[in-house]
């Protein structure tokens, strides 16, 4: 794999980006903010309180980290997918002299790209809703692009094992789903049976708002470890997405 | 001197032979055309040569070089012509010549002059800023050339250029292939239009079932056979192209 060529289809995704960021951007920034004011408000007028802190405040952290993991799924799932199958674009690329492991690593590191901006959008929003403590929260963007890496990395693992295009729904439905309900954004795991916190520690989201919940509030001693379970997956994972897309593609 | 060479080329799919044990040499300049119906190995075995899959086993050599060992450095000397449309939807007609170059580590300021001269060429400069879906199929084909020669490429590969086109098209991208040749640019082409192969191929390969049946100039054939090329098709494979 060469960084180079890797870039170079990432300048692609980012021209075709640029060309079309008004409509999809605007979509991507208002769903989380849905969520933030209509649970923050809505079910913060009746729960008050976590932790001390105001429901609104509690759950903005963790909204960041979910727009984050949606925006790199959505961008390595369905994107890649149209890309691969429909508009043949891979198969375009793969006859010049780019090959299918920069053409992966592209892909991921776009998909990492959109998590870093998606989430740096909404810290930006939350930060005006005064609901950020800390200027640590700017420590967080780097962060952001690694956990973009991971969820990156497993939804090309999953785009280059699906039948069809139909499959995605799995994916969202059963595993980011509850990812997105079951990882400390709304309520904190100790409410729930000890199994689910146990679960949730093999889950990337649960790190990522653990890591982002820290900045906001300025207690940055501690996400040492989360930062390491970040980095440490993301190593793990990297020569998968590589090997079953060559698979897939190199007939 | 070869650009290409093929020693026992074989590609498995399973237990399906796409190629099976071939061999063939083409020369700088030549226009050499790969004959046959669907599913003769036609494509499987430019795909080889322009490294889109490596061969199960055998040897490919391009510009000297081994397919297998250096396909980043023989692609970069090479132009694909693919049979689909894989023009990018969300880029104008400009822009997919832009984006392209830069796989090709051709820049900006370098590929703008590049990409209006070949759209000049292929007759779309009035088309320059178009959207991809508002060109015809005889537009995105000539489009699909001009993308294949921005690298300036010694050795063009083209995969059907004309299948599905009108008369006019077909005559029009054949025009430009001509002019190719006439500057010294090697081509290779799959075709099953017998007139696409008497027009523009110096020798072609007959191919049925992954085998080369025979390769010779179009009139070597037809006067060793008799009859024209369709004619000496039927003769050699006992099927006609068009089915």
């Amino acid at each position: 794999m060469k960084l180079k060529k890797a870039f170079r289809v990432w300048q692609r995704h980012f021209t075709v980006y640029t060309k079309l960021y008004k409509s999809s951007l605007a979509l991507n920034f208002a769903e989380p903010v849905l969520y933030l004011v209509a649970l923050g408000l809505g079910l913060g007028a009746f729960v008050g309180e976590i932790n001390g802190v105001p429901y609104m405040k509690f759950i903005a952290p963790g909204i960041v980290a979910s727009s984050a993991m949606f925006a790199a799924a959505y961008e390595c799932t369905y994107g890649t997918y149209v890309r691969m199958t429909y508009q043949k674009t891979f198969d375009a690329i793969l006859a010049t002299p780019v090959n299918i492991d920069d053409l992966v690593a592209g892909e991921l590191l776009w998909g990492a790209s959109k998590s870093a901006l998606y989430g740096t959008i909404i810290i930006i929003v939350i930060s005006l809703f005064g609901l950020v403590d800390s200027a640590y929260i700017i420590l967080a963007i780097p962060v952001l692009f690694f956990i973009g890496l991971i969820f990156a990395g497993i939804s090309v693992i999953f785009t280059a094992i699906v039948p069809g295009i139909d499959s995605f729904n799995y994916f969202f439905t059963l595993f980011l789903t509850p990812l997105f309900l079951f990882s400390g954004i709304f309520f904190p795991l100790d409410a729930l049976p000890p199994i689910v916190a146990d679960l949730a520690f093999f889950t990337p989201l649960y790190h990522m708002v653990n890591i982002l919940r820290s900045f906001a509030y300025g207690q940055i001693q501690n996400v040492l470890w989360d930062i390491v379970w970040i980095f440490a997956v993301t190593l793990l994972l990297a020569p998968l997405p590589f090997r079953l897309m060559r698979r897939k593609i190199i007939k | 001197m070869n650009i290409v060479t093929a020693r026992g080329l074989t590609k498995d799919y399973g237990d399906l032979k796409a190629v099976d044990n071939i061999d063939f040499e083409i020369a700088m300049g030549e226009c050499f055309g790969f004959l046959g119906p669907n599913g003769a190995g036609k494509t499987t075995a430019m795909g080889i040569i322009y490294c889109f899959m490596p061969p199960t086993s055998g040897e490919v050599m391009v510009f000297g070089m081994d397919v297998k060992r250096h396909p980043a450095r023989i692609k970069s000397r090479i132009g694909v012509m693919p049979q689909d449309d894989n023009l990018d939807p969300d880029l104008t007609v400009f822009e997919n010549l832009v984006v392209y170059a830069r796989y090709f580590d051709i820049m900006k300021n370098e590929s703008s002059s590049i990409a209006r001269e070949l759209l000049e060429f292929v007759e779309l400069s009035r088309k320059s800023d178009v959207n991809i879906r508002d060109l015809s199929g005889g537009m995105k084909h000539r489009l699909l050339l001009a993308r294949a020669l921005i690298n300036n490429p010694e050795l063009l590969i083209l995969d059907e250029p004309t299948t599905g086109l009108d008369p006019h098209s077909r005559h029009s991208v054949w025009e430009k292939l001509n002019h190719l040749k006439s500057k010294n640019t090697t081509l290779i082409l799959t075709t099953h239009y017998m007139e696409e192969a008497e027009k523009l191929c110096d020798r072609v390969a007959i191919m049925d079932a992954g085998k080369i049946l025979t390769i010779d100039s179009p009139s070597g054939l037809t006067d060793k056979h008799g009859g024209n090329l369709e004619e000496v098709y039927l003769k050699l494979t006992g099927r006609s192209l068009e089915a």
